[in-house]
């Protein structure tokens, strides 16, 4: 089944060609390349400071944010060189991204889901109640805050806070949803739904998975990419991390455990 | 077995000591406060009415009352916050959210600092040489205002970049990556969580500014008008200064007269704080992460 998920040619959503991540004189990522399909989860596994992180943030274009972030390299987003988008506000706008701990804004519950819309410049009231209910029952929170949208995001309780955050990112309506290590703040049974929720989204966007558990990747990836030291060391078919040829020796000992 | 040994009991009369050297310290500074307030109190409240806040001095300001100080500083007051407050708050909004880290912004907050430490008869003879006859605005509220203004920038400035920065940064990050730019993300996330910071800084600054008198002395402030100040340009007289004045330029000052003034000023300025200290308590209770 995987295989079928992959072997299609679907067309590709995310090419990433040479790419290298400098912090000063500090490299976080060297010589990366790979492509990410339409409405494939990718999942991206590997130690920290591997350059998982980096990784998400220059396709977000954040190292317009930080001056030390130099990008190398080339990005495309659906065929467009990301580093010569002239609107980088409209291209974040199409991607979702999920931290790995949750931000809830210090805003209500509602206008936290509404602030997206509203960024983009969405007024009306109907539209917003629309989205904010229909985002909230994707990220599976819904029947736990319908009667308290009032209330603050910031003040929920961990878990609901990061179903928060993704109900958040699907308020864009990504076409790509990023996330970041999304469970290392979350109990076992959310973390067993927003997997559920993923596999759903996967019709309708193509989601990038970083994650340090191992197994979260082989039940959800239908690609995986083991980064180490700011290398990407091998790219393919989840499964075949675990049981098929690796190009590296040290994925399939990352992947069962033997060095950490 | 759980008898004290010796290097126990040691640590322990040495916690006693502390705690008591520490705990008088701490008395000794509440003394101070407690003696000025009483003071003024006993010795100025008998002269202090309804008539004496309301009406003009008269008999070379040995009668009479303190009206035109006492709205000469509410004026100088809020001319300064008309002045300080966009500029500081603008400056701190830019320094805190946009400024990149190099020399220059380090020079422009190193010039802060620096401008906190300009005693304030230096900033009289600034604002003397700058506004009063470079900018030919004479000596006016409008000048003194001024003076007072560029003196409390750096307090305004400083309070509001904390304020801005006690905003977590994950927040700003959160908002940047649904595409927000920078200001949408100010407006709508950073600003209202630290406004009630930037108030209490704005308010901690008020009761400062009516309190000075060397930057109004040469700027705009005088001993005694015959008539309430019509505009900005007009010169006025302040409570501050009015008690320099009738506690050591008039003969025969009725001894409870300076105390009445002093109370006055110096109930204005704790009325000032005590809203700065019930609006910390409600943004303490009110706190949002």
């Amino acid at each position: 089944m995987v295989n079928e998920a992959t072997g299609s040619q679907a067309p590709v959503k995310l090419g990433v060609e040479n790419l290298s991540i400098h912090y000063g004189s500090e490299a976080a990522l060297e010589g990366v390349s790979f492509d990410i399909r339409e409405h494939e989860i990718f999942g991206i596994i590997g130690p920290a400071n591997a350059g998982k992180t980096s990784f998400l943030k220059a396709i977000n274009r954040m190292d317009m944010f930080n001056p030390d972030m130099k990008i190398g390299g080339n990005i495309s987003f659906s065929g467009h060189d990301i580093s010569k988008v002239r609107n980088v506000y409209g291209l974040r706008r199409r991607i979702g991204v999920v931290f790995p701990l949750p931000v809830g804004l210090p805003l209500s519950v509602y206008d936290n889901v509404a602030l997206a819309p509203r960024l983009a410049g969405q007024k009306d009231k109907a539209e917003l109640n629309m989205i904010v209910e229909r985002c909230l029952t994707r990220a599976a929170l819904w029947d736990e805050v319908k009667d308290r949208l009032d209330s603050l995001g910031s003040m929920l309780s961990g878990g609901q806070q990061q179903r928060l955050t993704i109900a958040r990112a699907l308020s864009q309506d990504p076409e790509l949803l990023m996330l970041d290590e999304f469970s290392i703040a979350v109990d076992p049974v959310t973390t067993m739904r927003i997997e559920d929720v993923l596999k759903e989204l996967k019709s309708e966007m193509t989601i990038i998975l970083v994650t340090n558990l191992v197994q979260q990747a082989r039940r959800l990836a239908d690609r995986t990419a083991f980064f180490l030291e700011g290398k990407c060391l091998d790219v393919g078919i989840t499964e075949d991390l675990f049981t098929g040829e690796v190009s590296d020796q040290r994925t399939r000992d990352y992947v069962e455990g033997r060095f950490g | 077995m759980f008898q004290a040994t010796q290097i126990n009991r040691k640590n322990l009369g040495r916690q006693k000591l502390f705690r008591i050297l520490l705990g008088g310290m701490t008395a000794l500074l509440i003394l101070p406060v407690i003696l000025i307030l009483g003071t003024l109190i006993y010795k100025g409240a008998p002269v202090v009415s309804f008539d004496f806040l309301f009406s003009n001095p008269t008999n070379g300001m040995t009668e009479g009352g303190i009206f035109p100080a006492l709205l000469g500083t509410i004026l100088l007051v809020i001319v300064a916050l008309l002045a300080s407050v966009p500029l500081g708050v603008a400056a701190a909004i830019y320094l805190s959210e946009y400024a990149p880290d190099n020399w220059f912004t380090r020079t422009i907050n190193l010039a802060i600092i620096n401008l906190a430490g300009v005693p304030s008869i230096v900033h009289a003879l600034f604002g003397l040489g700058a506004f009063v006859i470079f900018f030919r605005f004479g000596t006016s509220i409008l000048a003194a205002s001024l003076t007072l203004a560029i003196m409390t920038l750096p307090v305004v400035i400083v309070a509001t970049r904390e304020s801005l920065q006690a905003v977590p940064m994950a927040f700003r990050e959160a908002c940047w990556n649904m595409g927000a730019t920078r200001w949408q993300t100010i407006r709508r996330i950073v600003l209202p969580n630290a406004v009630t910071g930037i108030l209490t800084g704005v308010i901690l600054e008020v009761s400062r500014t009516a309190g000075e008198t060397a930057p109004i002395m040469f700027t705009g402030a005088v001993f005694f008008l015959p008539f309430l100040p019509q505009g900005v340009f007009d010169q006025t007289m302040a409570l501050s200064l009015h008690l320099f004045v009738v506690s050591t330029q008039v003969p025969e000052m009725p001894e409870a007269v300076p105390y009445g003034v002093a109370l006055v000023l110096i109930t204005l300025v704790l009325m000032m704080n005590s809203v700065s200290i019930a609006l910390r308590m409600y943004l303490r209770g009110k706190k949002k992460w």
